[in-house]
């Protein structure tokens, strides 16, 4: 009973909960706390990535109570990637939001802790009821982070993000009731043995069930067509959000990883069979249009979004084609897009910053203070986010088409893929001359002064996704086992349910 | 490893300039100039070993589980581009020293060009395919960044963008096509590819694969109709033009397509894609630039006709096609960097670069005449220099081709042609710059001659021309022999230049010359006439296609993404309805055969009066308030239908949430309108109640399933231990303290951070702005009526006992955090609605949000405490005690957490209520409430 | 009875999503709500319906299935939160729009 297990999520909680107890204190303490807890977060990250590393499930049972029963934690090499990512990415938008914005609202730092719970809580539990509730504490705390420092625009897209979500919320629970009332269970590794020895008439109702699920993450992974609320209210959210929100969507992913591959995965005419065939296309189209989106943005920020939609298009077709070496490619390609959207977020708004006028807006013909620094960090950001060498984008897409390759649909990814690329780069190159190149934009002297914190700041998140490209080989190493094991679910099981290992075995692949 | 410093070098050295930005432009050449003549001296220091035949491989493992190794290789081929690279460049430095003078972006260029110069190194010198991808797409990035080195020129932006648009495209296109040779020969290693030829070609995907590596180096060599982007590159400095643009990096997909050769060549497919692309781009390059009125736009397109005409040697297949394709590009490079470099003096001595002005140049600068009449005669292919020998071969290759019939006429006659028009553009530059009369208006006057120091590269590169063309020998053996095996792979013959003089080829070459000659005699009248052809900018078209494309993916996108919610949220139940209702299709058997259980008429009644208050809701939802009360009856029949069917826990709650939400909402709406417009139309109201009638439809259809068809449940287990394990009787309370304790404490978290969340999002919200603007103070605001006020604080202290007593026997019996704090909440609520707001505000306890901190703290510490005695989180631990009032009862740890529960909920619902009833007080922002 | 109540279910259900389709805040609110009944109901019945035996040991030799019970109680109070939330946000937006339509702007006609 390692009590570490349980402190990615108890640490962020303590620490926000303290925030509002404590509200009177001084702001700097408040921002110090926060860094501590995110820094806590980062050290446990490193600790997960370790521990599960030797490929034993860590196991924590909230109240001793035993598995199906119980609430479970669960660590794998997936859960430890998604956390260390998630306290890494957290660290950069805190820091960022330290520069000042975290002041332009109420409570940021609490509701960012409360995040950052959520986030870790989804990623560690194995029960899905506890994952609903899970998904709404990490949702209503990006309600209000997404509403920070105000606005019409925010209000706007606010609305509409949550209304979308609690109809996501709905549906989850819709689901839920749905695989209670048949299996009887709620924890995933016993729901996995239930589904696969249900009796064939209740087949279609779970895969109904199933289908219920994939809508409720593909809401948040945003996927074609449940997307839509993704392009406002990620370019309305301030910087650091948005750039937080970058592994919002990522959580959906994981979602459908560990539930598709795991709860649905068993038997020998397993369940999500029809979800792949559905994502196969969907995804594809979500990629198509992310491209076309990318081209017709009318702002950095809303360029960043459909990067996000890009992101999410490639990832699940990747995924959909199921196989160890897609599931490691997906799962890079995941790391470099999540860190490099988030940069781009940051990036957009440090460069608003600078121009004399119209923000991000690509419509404005504005002057740009301090061309040489920002004209560099834009370039090398671009062609990270582009994918071209020497970063992680290069290797993650090399990865990908490698592992796509024998498969016989696999091109399709390809032409949608390297088409989705290209127009990337004609959008970012446009941006780029138009910003750092149109004579008039010498606004060297009237320069407003750049906050070389931020600078700094989006600076280490370009060279972490250059670090990722060139010590890319521990990192596939590992991502190759995460997909080994993502692909045994009977391990998970037996690990969860040792007394049930037997049935466990008895249910085939 | 001495490998890698060839490459290090420059890539290192492009640090110097850099760093003494400041110096002078000759310091800045010297110091670039020391890394590039130090790997030029380290590759001819490798020569003799190499020109053997030997092959080089340095490796060294940077991603293996992707293929993707630091693998260096140095053969013949490599050693061949690889010097023209370093000693060309080189040269360009030495010019680029007299050129830069005197402006102070000299390092920028100084750093650019040895940067460049070591990622082209490294497409040369890499041993990996993806390796050398890296590099392949760098030159790309480095190119763009040195066309767009005047970037406040649009021009130059355009140009820029247009060659990595088409450029880097080509890359992707590349990458794909390596990956599939990679797949198709097991390994990226060349010394592996190059082996398995057979294989490669046999694979399925060989078309393919063929396609995609074609792309990329048509792309990257300016092969029609990618070829538009060179001409436009000519916006960068001269330097530039003549080292990237000429010499060195349009050459890189020639040196791919040599390099790769004996993997993929020789085959239909090469033969036609490469023959006919080489044969067009050929002729188009050749004819444009003729009519070229720009120095540098003829040399560019002359260069695009060059590349064409090695591109076509590479697709021939005849045997010594390929040693004539290396050898001419040789030639190509020596006589079109001084051409290049004599535009850029002339531009710069004159002040344009239009030949319409610039003539009879010979009285200003005989100098430069006389040395650029060497690169000049060569490029025209005058016997006696290296270019006539090149033609030579190309036109003896020409006539050896057998397979197919129609090339064995076609291609011969077709280099002739082009043979003729690259003469005339020849002697068209020459003639017209150094004579054709006097110079019309130039911008500077008089046009002085650089100074003779300035000429030496000029000078070496016509001298090695020269050279060349008289004694072909020495270069072909040294270098061009051994990578032309290196580049088959394979011992051959050498090239017999004593038998170039074919009597046929021979005429080939008078016809192209006589008739070249004739051509540019005539050219008054051929001006005319072209000047009467439509003119076609690419740079205008490049940029109207991207303007369009953009046009239309916004169109496109936005027609999806327009901002509507409706649309979005039919979208979503829309995509349910389909993917769950397929899956329906399936289902044999709703009913699961359990038997049904008997109505009785108050439970249909009940249910009856549910679903009438359910339509009520949307019958009258244009009239809110009443759609609001009849939504708070619904309420109600819920908590009946969870008392009915054995849930008091569950009646009790829903009940006091139901009050809570229906009050809140009641607030609210005293701010929004009262009526809601109608807007929809028939079809739509129609479309919306079919969808939700479907969705309605499912979730009856699955509730049915399920009711009926047998239970087996986990649940069992918690009757059992409920007692024992959880020291309590209301199993629904153990499971939410004890059991589940863990989805409690999230669903508390859930319920603070919206009430903080609420408060955050409230605090700087202003009233002056409502929708509807009633009298400043409001209903809620006010005191009211005495009686409802004295009888509000009367029930306040009974209301806390009884949520006490509740909390108390939650464990138990029906009860618990959540309904106790919610009836505090219920009673508190109470008071605002009586006493007014300000009175409430001002007499009770206001700070919620610590309320809300302590009672998180609170369940969390429960929960810690089980660490101290070596259990896991939220372990609960139970004992018996007495209680008057309450009577015998266990208190469990777990009560603990309940009481977290209870304040959280407490604070929560109040932080809430406090922070709408805010909004209606008059004292508007900036007041801080909870 | 098993039948009733799915019907009363199809009913709440249908009237919570035509409500959500509509172009008022507060009207999709009022239908989140009914949807949120519905929704409970429905995970409230994956226990089945017994009668008169409430989940409390020793008072009925068979009892209820309580732990779609406790379910349903967690999810009633997060869909209160929700709801809390969403009501002042509807408010926040009416107020700053300057109107209640929930794309924040008066269309002359429905969208799609």
């Amino acid at each position: 009973m390692n009590h570490a297990l349980i402190l990615p999520i108890l640490l962020p909680l303590i620490t926000g909960a303290s925030l509002l107890l404590l509200y009177r204190l001084p702001f700097g303490v408040q921002r110090l706390a926060g860094l501590a807890s995110t820094l806590g977060l980062a050290l446990l990250g490193a600790w997960a990535l370790v521990t599960a590393g030797s490929g034993e499930y860590q196991l924590y049972h909230a109240g001793d109570w035993p598995a199906p029963y119980g609430i479970v934690l669960i660590l794998d090499r997936l859960s430890a990637l998604m956390l260390a990512l998630t306290a890494i990415l957290g660290l950069g938008c805190l820091l960022y939001a330290n520069r000042g914005i975290d002041r332009r609202g109420a409570h940021f730092h609490a509701l960012f802790q409360f995040q950052l719970a959520g986030l870790n809580g989804a990623f560690l539990t194995g029960d899905l009821f506890n994952l609903f509730v899970f998904f709404e504490i990490l949702l209503i705390a990006s309600y209000a982070l997404l509403l920070h420092g105000g606005g019409r625009a925010r209000s706007r897209a606010g609305l509409h993000y949550v209304i979308i979500n609690l109809v996501g919320s709905a549906l989850f629970l819709i689901a839920l009731g749905t695989l209670y009332g048949l299996t009887g269970t709620l924890n995933m590794a016993d729901l996995a043995l239930e589904v696969a020895a249900a009796p064939p008439g209740d087949a279609p109702l779970l895969a109904a069930a199933s289908m219920v699920l994939l809508v409720v993450f593909g809401i948040k992974a945003a996927i074609l067509p449940l997307l839509f609320w993704l392009p406002r209210a990620y370019s309305a959210a301030s910087a650091p959000v948005a750039a937080l929100f970058a592994i919002m969507t990522k959580v959906g992913i994981y979602a459908i990883l560990r539930v598709f591959l795991l709860v649905f995965g068993l038997g020998e005419a397993p369940v999500n069979a029809a979800a792949w065939q559905w994502l196969w296309p969907l995804a594809l189209l979500t990629l198509a249009l992310g491209g076309v989106g990318v081209l017709g943005s009318d702002s950095l920020r809303t360029l960043t979004a459909y990067l996000v939609i890009i992101s999410v298009g490639t990832l699940l077709a990747t995924i959909s084609l199921v196989t160890p070496a897609t599931l490691g490619a997906a799962l890079f390609y995941l790391i470099h897009s999540t860190g490099m959207a988030a940069a781009f977020f940051l990036l957009a708004d440090l460069l608003g910053q600078q121009r004399e006028e119209g923000y991000d807006r690509f419509s404005v013909v504005a002057p740009m203070g301090h061309r040489g620094a920002l004209g560099s960090l834009f370039f090398l950001a671009a062609i990270a986010v582009v994918g071209l060498p020497p970063f992680g984008g290069f290797v993650s897409k090399a990865w990908i088409l490698q592992a796509s390759a024998d498969e016989p649909r696999g091109l399709w990814l390809w032409g949608v893929l390297l088409t989705a690329a290209l127009l990337t780069l004609i959008a970012v190159s446009r941006t780029g001359s138009s910003w750092f190149w149109r004579p008039g934009s010498a606004g060297e002297a009237e320069a407003r002064p750049l906050d070389r914190g931020c600078l700094a700041i989006v600076c280490a998140m370009v060279a972490l996704n250059g670090v990722l490209a060139a010590l890319g080989e521990p990192v596939m190493a590992y991502l190759a086992l995460t997909a080994e094991q993502l692909m045994t679910p009977e391990a998970y099981i037996a690990a969860m349910l040792p007394e049930t290992l037997a049935s466990a075995l008895e249910v085939p692949p | 490893m001495t490998l890698a410093l060839i490459i290090l070098f420059p890539l290192l050295g492009a640090l110097l300039p850099a760093l003494c930005r400041r110096a002078a432009c000759r310091r800045l050449a010297c110091l670039a100039a020391l890394p590039a003549v130090s790997s030029l001296l380290l590759l001819l220091s490798f020569l003799p070993r190499v020109s053997s035949g030997e092959t080089i491989i340095t490796e060294l493992d940077w991603l293996p589980s992707l293929g993707l190794n630091l693998a260096l290789r140095l053969d013949a081929l490599g050693l061949l581009f690889a010097l023209l690279i370093t000693g060309i460049g080189a040269l360009i430095l030495l010019f680029a020293r007299y050129y830069f003078e005197g402006s102070a972006s000299a390092a920028r260029f100084f750093t650019l060009v040895l940067l460049f110069m070591a990622v082209m190194l490294g497409i040369v010198l890499a041993e990996n395919l993806l390796f050398m991808l890296v590099f392949w797409e760098l030159t790309s990035l480095v190119s763009f960044l040195l066309i767009g080195f005047h970037s406040d020129r649009q021009a130059a932006r355009l140009g820029a963008r247009m060659s990595l648009v088409i450029t880097g495209g080509g890359g992707l296109a590349l990458l794909g096509g390596i990956v599939l040779l990679g797949q198709a020969a097991g390994s990226y290693e060349l010394s592996v590819v190059l082996e398995a030829g057979e294989r490669i070609r046999a694979h399925e995907h060989y078309g393919l694969m063929l396609n995609l590596i074609l792309l990329g180096a048509f792309t990257k060599s300016a092969q029609f109709p990618f070829h538009l982007w060179l001409p436009h590159a000519m916006t960068a400095p001269t330097p530039v033009s003549a080292y990237l643009h000429s010499a060195t990096m349009v050459k890189a997909g020639i040196f791919l397509l040599a390099r790769l050769h004996p993997a993929l060549a020789d085959t239909e497919l090469w033969f036609h894609l490469v023959t006919l692309t080489g044969m067009l781009t050929l002729m188009v390059g050749a004819f444009v630039a003729m009519f070229m009125h720009d120095m540098k736009g003829l040399l560019a397109y002359s260069t695009v006709s060059h590349l064409g005409l090695i591109m076509l040697l590479l697709g021939l297949g005849t045997p010594m096609a390929l040693a004539a394709a290396l050898f001419h590009l040789v030639c190509h490079a020596l006589f079109k960097a001084p051409l290049f470099m004599m535009a850029g003096y002339v531009d710069r001595a004159t002040g344009t670069r239009d030949m319409r002005h610039i003539n009879g140049m010979w009285r200003f600068m005989p100098t430069l005449m006389a040395l650029s009449a060497i690169p000049a005669a060569a490029m025209a292919g005058l016997p006696l220099m290296s270019g006539y020998l090149s033609k030579k071969m190309l036109f003896g290759e020409s006539l050896r081709v057998v397979t197919p019939d129609w090339a064995t006429v076609v291609i011969p006659v077709w280099v002739t042609l082009a043979g003729l028009f690259s003469v005339a553009y020849s002697i068209r530059i020459f003639h017209n710059v150094y004579f054709n009369g006097r110079p019309i208006d130039l911008p500077i006057w008089p046009p002085r001659e650089p100074r003779k120091a300035a000429l030496t590269p000029i000078a070496l590169l016509a001298l090695a021309t020269l050279v060349v063309g008289i004694a072909p020998q020495g270069l072909y053996a040294t270098l061009v022999h051994p990578a032309f095996e290196a580049a088959r792979q394979a011992s051959l013959p050498a090239y017999d230049f004593a038998t170039l003089g074919g009597t046929r080829s021979g005429l080939m070459s008078l016809v192209a010359l006589a008739g070249g000659a004739l051509f540019y005699a005539i050219r008054g009248p051929l001006f005319r006439l072209h000047a009467r052809l439509p003119e076609v900018d690419a740079k205008e078209i490049f940029d109207w296609a991207m303007r369009r494309a953009i046009a239309l993916s916004q169109r496109r996108v936005f027609q999806l993404e327009n901002g509507s919610l409706q649309r979005y949220l039919t979208f979503i139940m829309v995509t349910v309805v389909v993917l769950v209702g397929v899956q329906l299709l399936a289902v044999a058997r709703w009913n699961g055969g359990v038997p049904l259980a008997a109505l009785d008429p108050l439970t249909v009644l009940a249910a009856v009066l549910l679903c009438l208050a359910a339509v009520g809701v949307v019958v009258f939802h244009h009239h809110r308030l009443p759609a609001l009360l009849l939504l708070g009856v619904t309420g109600l029949f819920v908590t009946v239908a969870f008392a009915r069917f054995s849930a008091p826990d569950l009646a009790l709650t829903q009940l006091m949430v139901e009050v809570m939400a229906v009050v809140i909402m009641m607030l609210a709406l005293s701010f929004l309108p009262q009526q809601s417009p109608r807007e929809s139309t028939r079809p739509r109201m129609a479309r919306d109640l079919a969808i939700a009638g479907l969705v309605g439809g499912g979730v009856a259809a699955f509730s049915f399933a399920i009711l009926t068809r047998p239970q087996h449940t986990i649940s069992d287990f918690f009757l059992a231990n409920s007692l024992p394990g959880g020291g309590g009787t209301n199993v629904v309370n153990v499971i939410l303290v004890d059991f589940r304790g863990f989805d409690t404490l999230g669903e508390i978290t859930v319920l603070g951070i919206a009430a903080v969340a609420v408060f955050a999002f409230t605090r700087d919200l202003h009233l002056k702005e409502r929708v509807v603007d009633t009298n400043p103070g409001h209903w809620v605001a006010e005191p009211h009526p005495i009686m409802l006020s004295t009888v509000a604080r009367l029930v306040l202290p009974i209301a806390l006992l009884v949520s006490a007593y509740i909390f108390l026997r939650g464990h138990n019996l029906p009860g618990g955090g959540f309904i106790a704090g919610l009836i505090t909440a219920v009673a508190f609520t109470l008071q605002y609605m009586a006493g007014g707001l300000v009175w409430a505000q001002s007499r009770m306890l206001t700070a919620f949000r610590p309320l809300i901190g302590a009672g998180l703290l609170i369940a969390v510490a429960t929960g810690l405490g089980s660490w101290l005695f070596g259990y896991p989180f939220l372990t609960s631990a139970h004992g018996h005690f007495h209680l008057p009032l309450v009577g015998e009862f266990e208190l469990a740890t777990a009560m603990l957490f309940d009481l977290g529960v209870y304040a959280t909920v407490v604070g929560a619902t109040l932080l809430v209520l406090a922070n709408l009833g805010k909004l209606m007080t008059v004292a508007g922002p900036g007041k801080e409430i909870g | 009875m098993e039948l009733l109540y799915a019907m009363t279910l199809g009913v709440l259900t249908t009237c919570g999503v035509y409500l959500l389709l509509r172009a008022r805040t507060f009207t999709v609110i009022l239908g989140l709500t009914l949807l949120s009944h519905a929704v409970n109901l429905y995970l409230f019945a994956s226990g089945r319906l017994v009668a008169g035996a409430p989940a409390i040991v020793g008072l009925a030799e068979r009892s209820a299935d309580p732990l779609p019970q406790a379910l349903v109680l967690t999810a009633i109070v997060i869909g209160f939160a929700m709801t809390a939330f969403v009501v002042v946000l509807a408010l926040k937006a009416a107020v700053e729009l300057r109107n209640d339509h929930v794309d924040g702007e008066n269309p002359d006609e429905d969208r799609l």
